[in-house]
């Protein structure tokens, strides 16, 4: 019985090694991503969209100046943490990139269907990642608070949270498999819980991000979209109902965070 | 027509610390795109600073150099209100100044 205890309390030094362990690793990660949060391109991205925003561009040499995110025309910040949202000019519940759509349509005269098929990476997707982050970068510091007034938005919110369970695919993944319980991780990256509130700049709350590992910037679109790849699901697609409807649920989630976007990502 | 840098200058103890960010694919000669064919080198391999219109500093780059690189220099005896300037050259002879007043 003498020795059972002892064993018990060896395997117990055993495992609290590992966790010490395991946190000094995530204290070299951090560390390391504050060194490089330092010079974050993402500012250039920043840059880009700003200067976007503000050129007369499309087939109707307009400015999106005259862009409604929700706050009034041409009101830019503190719109994106209210984001996603019901709009009454098109009847819809629509996420930043989904509403940069419609403005750069509406307003420029761009084809919103044509870009939204456009691969990430190639032609006007670059530019609309652009300004997404420049609009994110508007907000920054400030806090999470998307309404839920509009009975559309509820059902947006009811829709995300059903295909965030939904499982499917070759490997019978949803985003719950990673992101539906604490303490999870790939490899060395941490995944954060997203059924509530991940907290401060964690999830929803970090999205448009540079990555360091491919140097690309990645607005929230492109992201969800990466989560289906990751679960061997075909894209729901750019700014569809069904990615417009998961960033309700992981924005009203969200509620109360700070948002510290655009970030920087490994 | 390269996109702009991002350069910050701040004066401190007598120094300046120059913060400047690149955008540039540096895109390095040994990577293949999906037909396997090898993506041409394509990176910046000169960049010279200049503090109120003297070089300061000068730099030949190579291939190992990241993709919108991060550059971070001190310089001596700069004061608040200089100028800073930052010039790349890549190997297509495209070349980029963009120019910051210390704070």
């Amino acid at each position: 019985m003498k020795k059972m205890m002892c064993l018990l309390a060896l395997a117990g030094l055993t495992a609290s090694a590992a966790h010490a362990q395991k946190s000094a690793a995530v204290q070299a990660i951090e560390e390391y991503r504050a060194m490089l949060a330092d010079g974050n391109p993402a500012e250039l991205f920043e840059a880009k969209g700003e200067d976007l925003w503000k050129q007369k561009r499309g087939p109707k040499n307009a400015s999106l100046q005259q862009c409604d995110l929700g706050q009034g025309p041409g009101v830019t910040k503190g719109a994106f943490v209210t984001l996603p949202r019901y709009f009454a000019d098109t009847d819809k519940v629509q996420d930043l990139e989904s509403r940069l759509l419609s403005c750069m349509e509406n307003l420029q005269g761009f084809d919103a269907a044509e870009i939204a098929k456009t691969p990430f990476g190639k032609g006007e997707q670059n530019n609309v990642t652009a300004l997404a982050t420049w609009i994110a970068a508007e907000s920054r510091d400030m806090t999470f608070n998307l309404p839920q007034v509009h009975a559309k938005e509820q059902i947006a919110y009811e829709v995300g949270k059903r295909l965030f369970f939904q499982r499917g695919g070759a490997h019978d993944f949803s985003c719950a498999s990673c992101h539906g319980a604490e303490n999870l991780r790939i490899r060395m990256q941490d995944l954060p819980n997203l059924t509530k509130n991940p907290g401060d700049g964690i999830g929803f709350a970090a999205w448009p991000a540079y990555r360091v590992s491919n140097g690309q910037m990645w607005g929230m679109q492109l992201r969800l979209n990466d989560c289906y790849r990751q679960q061997r699901f075909p894209y729901p697609g750019f700014a569809s109902d069904a990615t417009v409807a998961l960033g309700v649920y992981l924005g009203v989630n969200s509620h109360g965070s700070k948002s510290i976007a655009p970030a920087l990502k490994r | 027509m390269a996109d702009p840098m991002r350069i910050r200058a701040k004066a401190e103890n007598g120094k300046v610390t120059v913060r400047v960010l690149m955008s540039h694919e540096m895109e390095s000669g040994q990577r293949k795109d999906s037909a396997g064919k090898v993506i041409p080198a394509w990176h910046i391999n000169e960049v010279a600073a200049s503090l109120n219109g003297k070089v300061v500093m000068t730099a030949d780059w190579g291939p190992a150099v990241s993709k919108n690189p991060f550059l971070q220099f001190n310089v001596k005896g700069g004061k608040a209100g200089d100028k800073v300037a930052i010039t790349w050259k890549d190997t297509k002879g495209d070349s980029r100044t963009d120019e910051a007043t210390v704070s």
